[in-house]
């Protein structure tokens, strides 16, 4: 392959650079119904799954086609949105904030060809390019992390637990039938990149082994005290310690049983790797959401302390998700979120509903905080 | 014919949910046919290569990417994340991966054109993988060597006025709720404070000069469609000061189970809940019990409401938001690291969204809490537990904020009262032997 300069001059670097420009502008890409109704829409409505309608108050309608979208997608994924819209949508296109895909078109009988379209494009391998959903109550696409495609942190992979549970839940993608939305998110290591601490559901990768220490070059990569300073628990201090050819060098040591395996110090100091085959794995939350609509936003709370990593498809973690699913469709009131549900029945018949363990993992110990999620009350079910 | 055998993969191909490995597969193939006659700049089977990897990594449970990686372009101290693999002899093509942000439009409506435009790039000069999109915003290019990154930064620059997103501790790229663009909740424009502030502060956002990273997001309503609350150091959440608006004819619509007016717009269409019931799902679930519905008229204390959005989203053909906006300002969320997750705390109930003048009192705010935080903050400590060490009256009172009874959900419990020697008669100065005078040992 030969090299092709874009017109940068490697020996003048600073000549001719063009810096702090930005994003481009939105409205360079409205479509013309959006620019024209801007600020002016009346309402709306979900049609079906998948498809709404925004009336302005001029009257103009606006009918948009939301799609599930893998979020890593290669450039021919691209393009092939690209064909689409071309081909119904003047051209326009736009991402969610859940990373799904929306198509617009600006007149009703626009639409059944573009749904058609949607529904006839398959990947080799038998899925769906442009599933239509994720609207209403049902559950949408999950918020995700790296995982091992790109990140250097992770217990567990981010698009393989994904797809593993979409497949699982896909009817509800499709549908409206639960109380109300439920939002799944995944984070792949506990830094909970994304939006893990504040959903509905949350899947959590999680590490169970102290991290193994690097020690004959620990003091050469790592700022110690950057190290040290970066556990919560304070398990890591520092030391100095001899080599087996007797050099001593400085290095930090690892207290194991105030260690709680979060791997922040392995974020800070690469000599201190922590990932593990067994040892690795995933947490389940629930009860999370970030809406004040009736209720006040809440964290999402640890309901399953381990489930083993299962590649490639996590069967036990996509059973407790869908039993955790069937048990608040069943149970919760309309327009109950999922955690206004359990908050309701109390967490003691969530774990009897969901058919879940209760194990001493569940029960908080981290610092003050802990003692407000004890039960300073006899009020409790049998 | 695949380069490496992907059997754990392959089982992820099935099933109705879009295939991330059918989508990689389908590239690495269409980079080894090259029709198009791309002259490709990285590896031809950096994809090959990528599939490699992570199947290794699903044999083995555990990721084949190196510790950190510290790679940019000239001027930035960020906006691009490297990457090396562990495995280079086996996956030579993946050698180098890294990921650049591309800021995004605010609200992520594009053209096919640009979008296009972009492609091309990335199909020359990288993997041809991407996020679409980061969970910060950012448009993710996945996957490039080093000596491209100075290439495709000029031809983003030069060819499509398109610049970097953030990383590292500095401002981050904002983003946005799609706002008034296609939402009557709408209560500012989200997209255009999302952009001014993008571009106002591209100086922080490009060059590192925080203690940490810090965050702005823009919801424009407090149904909160871009997280605000949960996923940014500086929340934006658009609310309103006066009534509700409400259309009592359209209110008869939905208590007669008008077909045109299904409530929450539809949103429960595929199950039977009943015929819609005002008292029921809008009344009796309103969090302050502030609404009633007698002779057929729907009243709203409006003294009373806290604008949750319960009734508005319901009813969204009958009622709607007021007409004096503005948005509330929430600081401080964050994920656990380092002293546990924390949401956005309310710091100024309302506050002008005003474009005419520039945002003006917003930008005076955002530069008082980074004076004061860029000052105090310690070393990768976020906003949020800065203002958890130094307390909230801290934030007030460099914020030039009074404090109000809408800050805190309760009062302390606790009577560890701090007092300024200023507010007590006669200050902290005193003899111990004028007290002894009165008080014998």
């Amino acid at each position: 392959m030969a090299f092709i300069s874009s017109g940068y001059n490697p020996d003048k670097p600073m000549e001719n650079r063009i810096t702090d420009i930005g994003p481009r502008k939105y409205d360079e890409f409205y479509p013309e119904v959006i620019k024209k109704n801007k600020g002016k829409w009346s309402h709306h409505e979900i049609l079906e799954a998948g498809v709404l309608v925004h009336v302005g108050e001029s009257g103009d309608e606006v009918y948009t086609v939301r799609c599930g979208g893998a979020r890593l997608m290669s450039t021919t994924h691209i393009n092939e949105i690209c064909d689409i819209a071309d081909k119904h949508c003047d051209g326009h296109v736009r991402f969610t904030t859940r990373n799904n895909i929306e198509f617009m078109v600006d007149s009703k009988d626009k639409l059944e060809p573009l749904k058609n379209d949607l529904k006839s494009r398959k990947f080799d391998g038998g899925s769906f390019k442009f599933p239509i959903g994720g609207t209403g109550a049902g559950i949408t696409n999950i918020v995700h992390t790296q995982g091992w495609i790109h990140c250097h942190t992770p217990a567990t992979d981010a698009s393989g637990t994904v797809k593993a549970t979409m497949d699982a839940v896909f009817e509800d993608f499709q549908t409206m039938k639960l109380p109300a939305q439920l939002r799944i998110s995944m984070a792949c290591c506990l830094n909970m990149c994304g939006a893990v601490h504040c959903s509905d559901i949350a899947i959590l990768g999680y590490h169970r082994k102290p991290p193994m220490i690097d020690h004959e070059y620990l003091d050469k990569l790592c700022e110690i005290p950057l190290a040290v300073a970066a556990c919560p628990t304070a398990a890591i201090k520092p030391v100095k310690t001899k080599l087996g050819d007797g050099t001593e060098v400085k290095s930090v040591s690892v207290k194991n049983e105030r260690c709680m395996f979060c791997g922040n110090c392995y974020t800070m100091c690469p000599s201190l790797p922590l990932a593990d085959t067994e040892g690795d794995g995933i947490v389940l939350m629930a009860g999370g959401k970030v809406s004040n609509r009736i209720s006040e936003p809440k964290f999402s709370k640890v309901v399953v302390a381990f489930l083993p990593n299962e590649m490639p498809r996590w069967p036990s973690m996509t059973q407790t998700i869908e039993r955790m699913v069937n048990a608040y469709s069943n149970g919760a009131n309309k327009y109950e979120r999922f955690g206004d549900w359990a908050e309701r029945i109390g967490w003691e018949k969530f774990f009897d509903v969901c058919e879940l363990d209760f194990t001493h993992h569940l029960i908080d110990d981290f610092r003050q905080q802990a003692y407000n999620t004890w039960r300073q009350t006899s009020q409790f079910r049998f | 014919m695949a380069k490496h055998e992907t059997p754990f993969l392959d089982q992820l191909e099935s099933g109705p949910w879009p295939s991330f490995v059918s989508d990689l597969k389908q590239q690495a193939e269409v980079r080894q046919k090259n029709e198009a006659g791309v002259e490709f700049q990285i590896p031809v089977d950096a994809v090959d290569d990528l599939l490699g990897v992570v199947e290794l990594s699903y044999k083995h449970g555990r990721t084949h990417w190196k510790h950190g990686g510290i790679v940019g372009v000239f001027g930035y101290g960020g906006g691009v994340i490297g990457r090396y693999c562990d495995q280079p002899k086996l996956f030579p093509g993946v050698e180098h991966f890294h990921t650049m942000r591309i800021s995004q439009p605010a609200g992520k409506y594009y053209t096919t054109s640009y979008l296009r435009d972009l492609t091309r790039l990335w199909d020359l000069r990288g993997s041809g993988i991407t996020n679409m999109h980061g969970s910060t915003g950012d448009i993710i290019f996945l996957g490039t060597t080093t000596p491209q990154l100075e290439e495709i930064f000029y031809e983003l620059t030069h060819t499509f006025n398109q610049d970097l997103g953030g990383s590292g501790s500095n401002l981050r790229t904002p983003a946005d709720c799609l706002g008034e663009s296609r939402c009557e909740y709408a209560c500012y424009d989200s997209q255009d404070l999302c952009h001014f502030l993008t571009n106002e502060y591209q100086d922080e956002l490009h060059r590192p000069a925080f203690p940490y990273k810090f965050k702005f997001k823009f919801d424009a309503c407090p149904n909160c469609c871009v997280a605000s609350i949960a996923r940014s150091d500086m929340s934006f959440i658009g609310t309103w000061k006066d009534d509700i608006k409400i259309d009592q004819d359209a209110v008869a619509k939905y208590v007669e189970n008008d077909a045109a007016y299904p409530s929450n717009a539809g949103a429960h269409k595929d199950r039977d809940w009943g015929p819609f019931d005002i008292e029921k799902e809008v009344i009796n679930l309103c969090p302050t019990h502030c609404m009633k519905y007698e002779n057929s008229k729907l009243t709203i204390d409006t003294s009373n409401c806290t604008r949750c959005m319960h009734c508005i989203n319901t009813m969204p053909r009958a009622l709607k938001i007021g007409d004096d906006r503005g948005c509330s300002i929430l600081v401080g969320a964050k994920a656990p690291i380092l002293d546990g997750a924390q949401m956005g705390s309310l710091l100024v109930p309302f506050m002008e969204v005003n474009a005419e003048n520039d945002y003006e009192a917003i930008c005076d705010l955002i530069d008082k809490i980074w004076d004061w935080w860029m000052e105090e903050g310690k070393n990768r400590e976020r906003l949020g537990e800065l203002i958890m060490r130094q307390g909230f009256q801290k934030l007030l009172e460099v914020t030039e904020l009074k404090a109000l009874p809408q800050h805190v959900s309760y009062p302390r419990t606790n009577p560890y009262i701090f007092w300024k020697e200023d507010e007590v008669p006669g200050g902290f100065d005193r003899d111990v032997a004028e007290f002894r005078k009165h008080h014998l040992r």
